[in-house]
């Protein structure tokens, strides 16, 4: 038989029953526009999480110094890693327990009899902090190396915590309490994309920090440039705190593939097996309207073989029309897919990452569903003696 | 001596159903070449179960088939089905045309399974269609057509790819004495170019035509 002819008669077969036929594929059309989109929507939003993902983390590298009877690392010592190829900006902090719930006071600028009296954290850093922490200088300035040698009683406190305690502007110099001690507050730090609760702390330079505890650093903020996390993470201990590394632990971001596919895998597994879920209902669907076609069909049958059809071309035909079936619905089902993606993405203003696979393999998993569903009706179409067949 | 084109040896057709049915009971027929013989008999007497076993649409429980010098009852099923597709045309009584296809590509359908050329075939198919003076319906669908023209479309097919063997049950059923004539007319005009013809049938004016008539009994068949 003539492959030209076999796809003749599967086709003539199939369009005998247009309305029917087009009912079939709509499973088929489901299923695969499910998988489609699913698939591409999984894709595009994993890309999104991920990006966002990138931005806040993937450059971040925490150095955290636990406590030793000597101090691992001096203030100075920033420097070292400042000065590593590929660190962007960095800082030292320290911070402890007995200095996170003080009392801290300020004369409200409008109403002096007022006093704010609010519990804030207090925080030492070296002056470099803004820039580690991704910040802005929401009001004056940060402290500098100036302030820290001269020991000056100055603070910048975090956006919040100016907020709390009712200090707006600094052209007057207010000054804040700690306890008894008055510091002039020189600035307000805020916008902060890493370290957020610090925009409701009060940051001191190390000298003054000595006095509330503060005076061995407990972690050291760095910020890489893309791609060099994981190279800093290792080299940052041993530039802090030479022949100590071992002690000081490190958080770094985790990979950024890992990232990608730890989020895509879960999103997608879901989706898969929705879509796939969609197109066992496809199937379904094609093997029972084939079967029943087949019913239909059997005079049909008992004339083929007659005319000298063997079994394989009876089955042939059964199983290219079911597949015809799966096909037609996989490329509708893709280009529908693909249509919603691209008005999801629209509507959620996403970038569509569409897989250039998708759009191949989508008709092609239509074409195998269809091909499966036909095999047991086409198995029942050869198997059928012509002389049945005929009666 | 040519062989014949039919020769039946002692060939027996039992049902398996409880109890058998020995449908055909050692049946012995030679057909040769050009003959034209007419089954008669009464209903449930065997004629359609011998019909299927010279078309080679089921096989006989004991004895031999040689058709045109083959042994067919050893043949595998693809060889048989080859046998069948080449040499032997069917017109059933209840026609068998596909629906939803022209009476063209209902003739055409005949060569579709063959090992022939694909170029021609149309054709082929139209000479078919003057010879049952059927040309100008060939575009129609069989359900637009009157049971003679429907007929003469199912006889077109058998005649494609020309079988040595015509194998016809009940063809004139649904005609018209006009339309029968015709039929009748056809079908020594085919002998007279060779072919062989076996035809079921009921009308004596049929069995008249026919150079032989055998008559089938409860599976025993004698000639008259
Ligand atoms: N597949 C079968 N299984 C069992 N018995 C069968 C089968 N086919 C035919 N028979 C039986 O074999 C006998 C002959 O049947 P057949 O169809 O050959 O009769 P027929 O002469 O063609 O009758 P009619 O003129 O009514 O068409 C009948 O008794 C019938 O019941
Ligand atoms: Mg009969």
């Amino acid at each position: 038989m003539h492959p030209r002819d076999l796809l003749n008669e599967a086709m003539a077969g199939l369009l005998a029953r247009p309305a029917r036929s087009a009912l079939t594929t709509l499973g088929t059309v489901l299923g695969i526009t499910t998988l489609v989109v699913t698939l591409g929507v999984a894709a595009t939003a994993g890309n999104q999480i991920v990006g966002r993902f990138d931005e806040l983390t993937a450059t971040s590298v925490t150095v955290e110094v636990p406590e030793n009877p000597f101090p691992l690392v001096d203030w100075a010592d920033v420097s070292q890693v400042t000065r590593l190829r590929g660190v962007v900006s960095a800082a030292a902090l320290a911070e402890s327990e007995q200095s996170a719930n003080l009392s801290v006071r300020s004369n409200d600028i409008v109403d002096p009899t007022r006093i704010t009296d609010q519990t804030l954290t207090v925080v030492a850093s070296s002056p470099s902090l803004p820039a580690a922490v991704k910040g802005r200088m929401v009001e004056g300035r940060y402290f500098d190396a100036g302030h820290v040698a001269r020991g000056d009683k100055v603070v910048v406190l975090g956006q919040h915590a100016a907020k709390m305690l009712g200090i707006t502007r600094l052209e007057r110099a207010p000054a804040v309490f700690i306890g008894t001690q008055a510091y002039t507050v020189i600035g307000v730090l805020g916008d902060l994309k890493r370290e957020k609760s610090l925009a409701s702390a009060v940051l001191l330079p190390p000298a003054i920090g000595k006095r509330y505890g503060l005076s061995i650093v407990t972690r050291v903020l760095v910020n890489t440039g893309l791609g060099a996390a994981e190279l800093i993470a290792e080299q940052a201990p041993a530039a802090l705190s030479p022949g100590n590394e071992a002690l000081l632990q490190v958080i770094s971001p985790p990979s950024p593939t890992r990232a990608r596919d730890a989020v895509e895998g879960d999103v997608n597994a879901l989706f898969l097996i929705l879509g796939l879920v969609s197109l066992v209902v496809g199937a379904v669907g094609i093997a029972n309207v084939t079967l029943v076609t087949v019913m239909e069909r059997i005079a049909e049958i008992g004339l083929r073989r007659a005319l000298g059809a063997a079994r394989r071309h009876v089955a042939a035909q059964f199983l290219l029309e079911s597949t015809l079936t799966g096909l037609t619905g996989g490329i509708i089902g893709a280009s529908v897919g693909i249509v919603v993606i691209v008005a999801v993405c629209a509507a959620k203003q996403w970038t569509p990452v569409l897989d250039v696979r998708l759009a191949v393999m989508a008709p092609a998993a239509g074409a195998v569903v269809g091909l499966l569903a036909g095999l047991y009706p086409a198995l029942r179409a050869a198997r059928m003696e012509p002389v049945d067949a005929l009666r | 001596m040519p062989e014949p084109v039919i020769l039946l040896d002692d060939l027996t057709k039992e049902f398996p159903t409880d109890p058998p049915v020995r449908a055909l009971s050692v049946i012995n027929l030679r057909v040769e070449k050009s003959g034209y013989v007419a089954i008669v008999g009464p209903s449930g007497s065997g004629k359609s179960t011998l019909l299927n076993m010279l078309g080679l649409l089921d096989r006989p429980t004991s004895g031999s088939y040689r058709l045109d010098g083959i042994e067919t009852t050893t043949l595998k099923e693809g060889a048989r089905t080859k046998v069948r597709g080449s040499r032997i045309g069917f017109v059933f009584q209840s026609f068998h045309l596909l629906p939803h296809r022209s009476v063209l590509e209902n003739v055409m359908l005949a060569e579709v399974y063959g090992a022939g050329p694909r170029t021609g075939r149309r054709k082929r198919a139209m000479r078919a269609l003057e010879r049952v003076r059927l040309s100008h319906r060939m575009d129609f669908l069989p359900g637009r057509m009157s049971g003679g023209e429907r007929q003469r479309a199912a006889i077109a097919r058998a005649l494609m790819g020309e079988p040595s063997l015509l194998l016809c049950d009940e063809p004139t059923g649904n005609l018209d004495s006009k339309n029968t004539d015709a039929v009748l007319d056809l079908f020594d005009e085919l002998r007279a170019q060779g072919m062989t013809i076996v035809v079921i049938t009921h009308e004596n004016e049929v069995s008249d035509r026919a150079g032989r008539r055998v008559r089938i009994t409860d599976g025993i068949l004698a000639e008259e």
